[in-house]
């Protein structure tokens, strides 16, 4: 288990190390000097000479890419060209405010989407079924853009169940320490802050939710509809065993691998992926970071945000791999 | 059996799902009030004074720095002007210069010496005296900085051989004089501008450039409190402020919200108590509604589509004269202005010293517009590229749109134009080479001074840089430059017509409008005063 745990992360480095040159060289095909873009249309071509020499910009791409590998290192994420900060300082609280969301809309994603999976299997072709299946089919094709501005025209305007926007109350802020609120708020016994900062996560979690839960629920009625036909199934229920039993213990459990898999690619992808929901609902995330980021053609923060994301990616993967052994006992690694 | 079970889960799924939602909503009747801020009046304590509260500010954007003098950029200005203070302000709602940190002003004859008296008995926030030898301080910083650095100091004053200011020397505890090495006119506007803010020498020497960026210090009506990146700034009031019963609110929280459907939507539900960038479709709904009211940020802008005149058919005066008769601006304004806007005529718009009135822009009428291309020899019209800005911006709200009915009215007389869109980086960057044939574009301006956008957008000085044209006249270039350094104000004004009447006929730009950018806030908020250089002092608003 130790060594495949450690081959699997030995062969993280040419994956990430392949992936720092590819993003390296296109946001350097694009045109765009950063340091024109991030001093302005006001400033004076000796200022962006200036800039761009500073920056090392004027510099030959190898002599860069080598610096910047050298860098990482040393754990050296480079400065925002923007901010003059630190990636590596910058980066945290944009990552946690993602990790904070992608996790609600995660469990959100997971109970709803396995479970109704679940109950259109058991009872398939029933009214149950097809009216999940058509909701799991808008659901993956809905733009979140429209969904999201529905959410808070709906529940905030109309309702005023829920804020429409940010991730805190903002005339009461959250004393940051871990730079996730729900448990910064329980950490300084604030339980009347977690309320409103879970309040603030119900519209983009549901938001961000709305895709995976549709993959998930997929993805979970045909994995369970291809085990719920097989002999030990039927055994289980001629031994008069009960028929919720039979399903959520005997049947889930051989027919979540897949589903399992599925998860661990959208966690991953709703880490880098949430830059609409991030939009919409200004959620300070770090889709939204290496986003303006792009705009501004701030090369570190883009690099390094990219490679922050994908290095969680693997390791969600990695880890979902690992789960299968515990699942699936008949799964090995050696 | 089956049917029994399924429909007994289905209930269950339901009773989960409202009990989810009705808790939600708890915080509706209830306790959690904090965030429907309608209930202004009561965190101020005294409800009869109208001091206090705290004022949450919506924007499009968070500021890339809180030190003004290290950046270009509008968002971080908009806090900054309440942090730190300059030694001349404009006025409000216009860029008349008024006295800030400095009371008086004198300039000699020649316009090479200004002496100023300071205030006196102002203290910055970490409790520092401000006096001459901070405003001292504060300049030589900026002028000893990289040109990078300091990014307006050197557009503004230039650094090294092209310097303007040649010294600014103490004079006692309160007199500070500025010798410059040539006569600079908008000279008392540039100090005025939000960039040039004194701030505290000690804690810049404290903290280091770098770190002064997200630790301000100043001298103005609030203090710096927290900044939560893309997310919050929070600043609060400085008690120990010179100015007498400023500020009034106790807190102003600057909130970055990205999508200006959701900033509406927050002003709406109380989250936030005022709202930059409303789109001009939403003003009318914004007027209607009894808890709201609509503010116009006056003016100083322009919106326009820039012909390169170094690409065919461009080079042909006559074919630029036809794009300007052949373009419906009135049309564009109507329908994406929402008539919040005045078609524009001259580069400048009319509320800047300069403008010449008695240009008459060209009208709309595409069978002139048709004999001017036949005299240039294109009766068959031409093929183009027409860009179109990829981004909303207060002088172009929807470039897409904008585009599609100039390429109709450029059709009307022949011309077949391709609408072409860049990401906004790389818009700027070609477009900037000269790449564009035709490309929509904007300026707002800095000073309110007309070189800021006539030498600024038109002047052969700044093909490369801001002059997307590749527009060159000499005879202009000779106004600008003497403009530049001409004390007597009607002698100046008279170049800048000048320069405005060579720019109409030749017509390297098609001005198409200067709009009234829109901000929204609640009934009860008063005193705000939009600004329109876009950065809001906001120390005499206050909650009703």
């Amino acid at each position: 288990m130790l060594s495949y745990i450690g081959k699997r992360l030995l062969q993280l480095i040419p994956v990430l190390l392949g992936m720092t040159f590819i993003v390296f060289m296109i946001i350097r095909a694009i045109p765009g000097n950063p340091a024109q873009v991030i001093l302005g249309q006001q400033a004076t071509e000796e200022a962006v000479a200036a800039l761009t020499a500073k920056l090392g910009l004027d510099k030959p791409w190898y002599t860069q890419y080598f610096d910047y590998l050298t860098g990482i290192l040393t754990g050296d994420l480079g400065e925002s060209m923007r901010t003059r900060a630190p990636v590596a300082e910058e980066v945290w609280p944009y990552l946690a405010a993602t990790f904070e969301l992608a996790l609600f809309a995660m469990i959100i994603a997971v109970v709803i989407g396995i479970n109704a999976g679940i109950v259109s299997a058991w009872f398939q072709n029933s009214w149950f079924d097809y009216a999940a299946m058509i909701l799991a089919l808008v659901g993956v094709s809905m733009p979140i853009f429209w969904l999201g501005l529905m959410g808070q025209w709906a529940f905030a305007l109309e309702l005023s169940w829920l804020p429409t926007s940010g991730r805190e109350p903002v005339r009461d802020p959250v004393t940051a320490i871990t730079h996730l609120y729900v448990v910064d708020t329980i950490i300084a016994g604030r339980f009347d802050q977690l309320w409103q900062v879970l309040r603030h996560l119900v519209l983009p979690g549901l938001a961000l939710a709305t895709i995976p839960m549709a993959i998930i629920a997929r993805m979970t009625r045909s994995s369970m509809l291809e085990v719920m036909r097989s002999d030990y199934v039927r055994t289980a229920r001629a031994k008069g065993q009960k028929m919720f039993f039979v399903v959520y213990k005997h049947a889930l459990k051989n027919a979540i691998i897949p589903v399992l898999t599925i998860i661990g690619l959208q966690m991953g992808m709703l880490l880098g992926g949430a830059i609409l929901t991030e939009t919409i609902f200004a959620w300070p995330g770090i889709g939204r970071y290496i986003y303006e980021a792009i705009g501004y053609r701030d090369y570190p923060v883009i690099q390094s945000g990219i490679l922050i994301v994908a290095f969680f990616f693997v390791m969600i993967n990695l880890i979902v791999d690992l789960l299968y052994s515990f699942i699936d006992p008949r799964i090995k690694y050696d | 059996m089956r049917k029994g079970k399924l429909g007994l889960f289905a209930v269950m799924m339901l009773l989960v799902l409202s009990t989810v939602l009705a808790a939600c909503s708890g915080g509706n009747d209830g306790g959690g009030e904090k965030d429907t801020g309608k209930d202004n009046g009561s965190s101020s304590g005294d409800a009869s004074s109208d001091h206090g509260g705290t004022l949450v500010f919506g924007r499009g954007g968070d500021s890339t720095s809180l030190d003004p003098s290290r950046t270009t950029e509008g968002e971080t200005f908009k806090v900054t002007i309440n942090l730190y203070e300059t030694l001349l302000t404009f006025e409000d709602e216009g860029t008349a210069v008024e006295p800030g940190l400095a009371k008086t002003w004198e300039a000699s004859e020649d316009g090479l010496t200004y002496t100023f008296e300071l205030q006196e008995g102002v203290k910055f926030h970490d409790g520092t005296d401000f006096n001459a030898e901070a405003v001292v301080k504060n300049f030589e910083r900026w002028a000893n900085g990289d040109a990078e650095q300091f990014p307006y100091y050197n557009t503004m004053f230039g650094d090294g051989d092209g310097s303007i200011i040649e010294s600014v020397t103490a004079e006692g505890d309160s007199t500070v004089v500025f010798t410059l090495t040539r006569p600079q006119a908008p000279f008392l506007k540039n100090l005025a501008m939000d960039m040039f803010a004194i701030a505290s020498p000690t804690a810049i020497e404290e903290y280091g450039d770098d770190d002064f960026e997200r630790k301000p210090v100043g001298t103005g009506p609030f203090k710096f409190v927290e900044w939560k990146p893309n997310d919050s700034i929070t600043v609060e009031r400085f008690e120990d402020y010179w100015q007498a019963d400023l500020p009034k609110l106790d807190k102003i929280i600057f909130r970055s919200i990205p999508d200006n459907a959701t900033r509406l939507n927050a002003l709406k539900t109380g989250e936030i108590d005022l709202a930059d960038g409303i789109n001009p479709s939403d003003g009318a709904s914004v007027e209607s509604d009894p808890e709201l009211q609509l503010f116009e940020r006056p003016s100083m802008n322009v919106g326009y589509l820039g012909l390169t005149v170094t690409r065919e058919p461009f080079d042909n005066k006559l074919v630029r004269q036809a794009m300007n008769h052949a373009i419906d601006k009135q049309s564009i304004i109507d329908a994406f202005f929402e008539g919040r806007a005045d078609i524009a005529v001259n580069p400048i718009p009319s509320s800047i010293s300069g403008y010449n009135d008695e240009i008459e822009g060209y009208e709309y009428d595409p069978e002139k517009a048709k004999a001017l291309l036949e005299e240039a020899g294109y009766a068959d019209g031409f093929e183009m590229e027409l860009w179109a800005m990829p981004v909303p911006r207060p002088y172009m709200p929807d470039g897409q749109k904008v585009a599609e009915v100039m390429q109709k009215n450029l059709a009307d007389i022949g011309v077949t134009a391709k609408i072409v869109s860049h990401e906004w980086a790389t818009y700027l960057d070609l477009a900037e080479k000269g790449e564009a044939d035709a490309f929509m574009l904007g300026w707002t301006g800095d000073n309110g001074d007309p070189d800021n956008f006539i030498y600024a957008l038109l002047d052969e000085d700044n093909i490369g840089s801001n002059n997307y044209t590749y527009f060159k006249n000499d005879e202009m270039h000779e106004l600008l430059i003497a403009a530049q350094s001409e004390i007597d104000e009607e002698k100046r004004i008279e170049l800048y017509k000048k320069a405005q009447e060579i720019i109409h006929d030749e017509a390297p730009w098609v001005p198409l409008a200067h709009s009234t950018p829109l901000l929204a806030g609640t009934k009860d908020l008063t005193g705000f005063l939009p600004h329109p250089t876009g950065s809001d002092l906001l120390s005499g608003v206050s909650f009703e």
